[in-house]
């Protein structure tokens, strides 16, 4: 009997200590489904269960498979990671480009019936989807296949991989469910409660270990300075989620929970935690991709090693400072905001450096912007960076803040980082990925890149300038007084003033938008493998299949 | 893994490592970002020399200005008052609107905050322009409701109506349909004697008919004519402005549901001069009397 048994795989350790933690996983959510307090938990209980069950049922066919060639790089896991990028990517804009028209106009897509319909629930869902679950895959895709690459070695902890990509994933569908079902915390960009933090902690403790597992076993002698870029975002990520995150839960069977801080102790520690979101999530992680991809994709190499070393320690030491510069003139005693406010400033330059890192790298590649539209999205999403590491610090000056603060030009600010910086380069980065993941000699389409390109930066400069204009003109009306000293204009006033900028700035979300259509289109066709027939392709340098 | 080679583009030597094919160049620090980076420190100190900075263990850096956001508010908001303090006092004194009207500084201020106030706490409701909506009053014709005199129209601001308050003005227009005060078929009729009062479309049979009703439940509030009772808050029934509409449906809603439409009190919420102001405002908007 024995000799007609078909070679099982079996589970390691690892898959064995997944296995034990999904099942205590199922048996304490059925727990919580049966006594829970409120709706809410007991849906999201349910949630976990199926997933929880589906991962076993995973590990039950992984198991039964024949074993595979496990000695080249992990990329499976990273293919499954640009799938999710392009799919919350879209998802994410989608509910930006409604709640953009919502605010022009208010019953845009609106039902009283349909509470979740609200602007204030699907605010969130739109943030959340474009930072953590876009933003986030692409990080966590890019990071998994840059460390291997750099290190020239796999994946440390066999299933583990796996483990952080659909446990980080179920972190996102909870998140984004939960807001909808109107579970929320109240905090900007924590807004998920307390079990769902929970498990992120869990999931983002295993990534930090898998990644530093990878760069323990690395076969160069030198860590690249792009996983230094990386293991600083994972590690402040962890910092500030779990402090800022420091709750008390009514009942462990209640979807509620009670913050640990109160009054402008609350106020500053979330605005700590969303300051260095901006600065360790949105920014020294996609610098990480910036330093891979820029002169992987420019075939030059990077400009300077001293600079990089410099700007990236002078960044993570200034950036942490920053957050009380989002808490001008309120509660928060002056010289906090002092500290806030001068550390912003003097982290104008550690930013810059990655800019100029970024462009100088292509010194002696420049003719490459003409033919390759990725290495161009790339290019000009470092000059967004640098526009928007430039307006930061000039926003975070009082005088200044007090003109831009609650205002669109805030909103702008945000946009132009986002969809120039973040959005460019992680288009750039999976535009890269696809054909290099399926070994495809090129992307299906270049002209498709093009019309992205175009459509989204006219998509960007529409959504900018109208947040400039209709932040600017709205600050200066709120403080505009008369003769006596008296408001001159009613808040409403305002907001009609500011109605035409908002149908400008829907109208460059929608841009963006089907930029973004494009691009999933034409990367869908790429992993099948097809090429568009009667486009002119520059010869270009193939990824080396394994370089073990 | 290679040695430290030379790139040819640039002339400029490389640092020798090499990760998947990516090499590092050894350029300096460029000079110009040094410059600014150590300016902007430099800026920094010399802020913290001057404004409020570092904290310590009881207590913070004050700075060599001694600078303090809350006492400078506390001063601007003063000075302001001071600043106010005359006309503010001739405004709470005034007899009344003609003495407000014959001082042109005076009534310069008065609407001046009543404009400003009347932003922010009445254009929800009455619209930014006192147009009004359905079911809130225009504020710009001279039709008023409860009397458009600069007393009463800051009465009316101050108490609110049915707003709760006991000094509030009270009525009610009953629900005669639902409430069961009339047969349905005398209801139907009441529409078309309403609509005959100003002169509107109606089934001259079906007015004649609800006549008595009328006489029995409207008089006491519209009048015999229909034109209403200031002292009760009961609209004109003569003219062609409706707080809630004169069509046939919305005249049959009213009377078969009754209407109690609600101002809330803004005593407490706005100051006594806060409170006259607006009225001046809301008086001077084109219909005060």
């Amino acid at each position: 009997m024995a000799n007609t048994r078909v070679a099982q795989r079996g589970l390691g350790t690892d898959g064995m200590l997944i296995a034990l933690f999904l099942g205590i996983g199922v048996f304490y959510w059925l727990l919580v489904a049966a006594r829970a307090m409120d709706p809410l938990i007991s849906f999201h209980a349910y949630v976990f269960i199926i997933a929880f069950t589906a991962g076993l049922f995973g590990l039950v066919m992984y198991a039964t498979k024949e074993p595979g060639d496990e000695t080249g790089y992990q990329t499976a896991v990273v293919k499954a990671g640009t799938f999710a990028s392009m799919f919350w990517g879209v998802a994410g804009f989608l509910v930006g480009v409604i709640i953009a028209f919502q605010l022009a106009f208010p019953n845009f897509l609106y039902f009283d019936e349909l509470g979740w319909t609200n602007f204030g629930r699907l605010r969130p869902l739109h943030t959340s989807a474009v930072i953590f679950a876009f933003g986030g895959n692409v990080l966590i895709a890019t990071s998994f296949y840059v460390v291997q690459r750099t290190c020239r070695a796999r994946l440390a902890g066999g299933l583990a991989p796996w483990f952080v990509f659909w446990g980080y994933n179920l972190f996102i569908v909870v998140a984004a469910t939960g807001y909808l079902a109107g579970v929320t915390q109240s905090r900007e960009y924590a807004e998920p409660e307390w079990y769902a933090d929970l498990w992120l902690t869990l999931v983002w403790v295993v990534y930090l270990l898998t990644f530093l597992g990878t760069i323990w076993k690395r076969k160069e002698p030198h860590i690249y300075v792009a996983n230094w870029f990386y293991l600083s975002f994972i590690v402040t990520i962890a910092m500030l989620h779990i402090v800022n995150n420091l709750a008390w839960p009514v009942s462990i069977f209640s979807s509620k929970s009670y913050s640990l801080f109160a009054g402008v102790q609350d106020a500053l520690t979330q605005w700590w935690y969303g300051h260095n979101a901006v600065g360790f999530f949105l920014t020294t992680g996609f610098l990480a991709i910036m330093y891979y991809f820029i002169p992987k994709r420019a075939e030059r190499p990077v400009y300077s090693y001293r600079l990089s070393i410099v700007h990236f320690w002078s960044l993570i030491f200034i950036y942490i400072w920053a957050g009380p510069h989002h808490l001008h003139y309120t509660a928060l005693p002056e010289w906090a905001q002092t500290l806030g406010m001068t550390f912003s400033i003097m982290l104008w330059m550690p930013s810059w450096g990655g800019m100029i890192n970024g462009l100088m790298t292509l010194s002696g590649a420049w003719d490459k912007l003409r033919t390759d539209p990725v290495l161009r999205m790339m290019v000009v999403s470092v000059a967004f960076y640098g526009m928007s590491t430039f307006e930061g610090p000039v926003m975070s000056v009082r005088a200044v803040n007090s003109l831009s603060h609650y205002t669109d030009w805030t909103i702008g600010h945000v946009h132009s980082g986002a969809l120039g910086w973040v959005g460019y380069i992680s288009f750039g980065a999976l535009y890269c990925l696809v054909p290099w993941l399926w070994k495809r000699k090129d992307l299906y389409s270049r002209a498709l890149v093009e019309w992205h390109f175009w459509i989204s930066t006219i998509g960007i400069v529409l959504y900018i300038t109208s947040m400039w204009v209709s932040g600017i003109m709205q600050g200066l009306m709120w403080r505009a007084y008369n003769a006596f000293g008296f408001l001159e204009f009613s808040f409403v006033e305002t907001v009609e003033a500011m109605h035409p900028y908002y149908i400008i700035r829907g109208t460059g979300g929608t841009l963006f938008l089907i930029g973004a259509l494009i691009m999933a289109y034409n990367l869908w066709r790429t992993a099948r493998g097809d090429l568009r027939a009667g486009e002119k392709r520059p010869a270009m340098a193939m990824q080396p299949a394994l370089a073990e | 893994m290679s040695d430290k080679e030379v790139d040819e583009h640039s002339g400029v030597e490389t640092t020798g490592h090499s990760w998947d094919g990516i090499k590092e160049l050894n350029n300096p620090l460029p000079r110009w970002w040094l410059i600014v980076f150590w300016v902007c420190v430099a800026w920094s100190i010399g802020y913290w020399v001057l404004m409020p900075s570092w904290p310590g263990i009881s207590g913070y850096l004050k700075g060599t200005r001694n600078h303090s956001e809350r006492a400078n508010v506390e001063v601007a908001v003063a000075e302001l008052d001071a600043q106010r303090a005359d006309a503010t006092r001739r405004l709470l004194t005034a007899p009344n609107m003609e003495t407000i009207e014959n001082d042109p500084d005076l009534q310069a201020f008065a609407l001046a905050a009543g404009e400003s106030l009347f932003g922010d706490n009445c254009a929800t409701c009455h619209g930014a322009g006192g147009q009004g909506f359905k079911g809130y009053p225009n504020l710009n014709d001279d039709d008023w409701l409860w009397g458009g005199k600069l007393e009463d129209i800051r009465q009316t601001i101050r108490y609110g109506i049915r707003s709760g308050h006991e000094d509030a003005h009270i009525s009610l227009m009953q629900a005669y349909g639902s409430g069961g005060l009339l047969p349905r078929d005398t209801v139907d009729d009441l529409v078309h004697y309403v609509r005959s009062l100003s002169g509107q479309e109606h089934d001259a049979e079906a007015a004649a008919r609800a006549a008595p009703a009328f006489e029995v439940q409207c008089v006491q509030c519209h009048g015999a004519d229909g034109k209403g009772d200031q002292s009760q808050g009961a609209p004109n029934l003569t003219d062609p402005i409706w707080l809630y509409g004169g069509d046939a449906a919305t005249i049959r809603e009213t009377l078969w549901n009754g209407r109690g439409g609600v101002m809330p009190t803004w005593e407490g919420r706005l100051s006594e001069e806060e409170i006259l102001a607006l009225a001046v405002y809301v008086h001077s908007l084109g219909g005060g009397e």
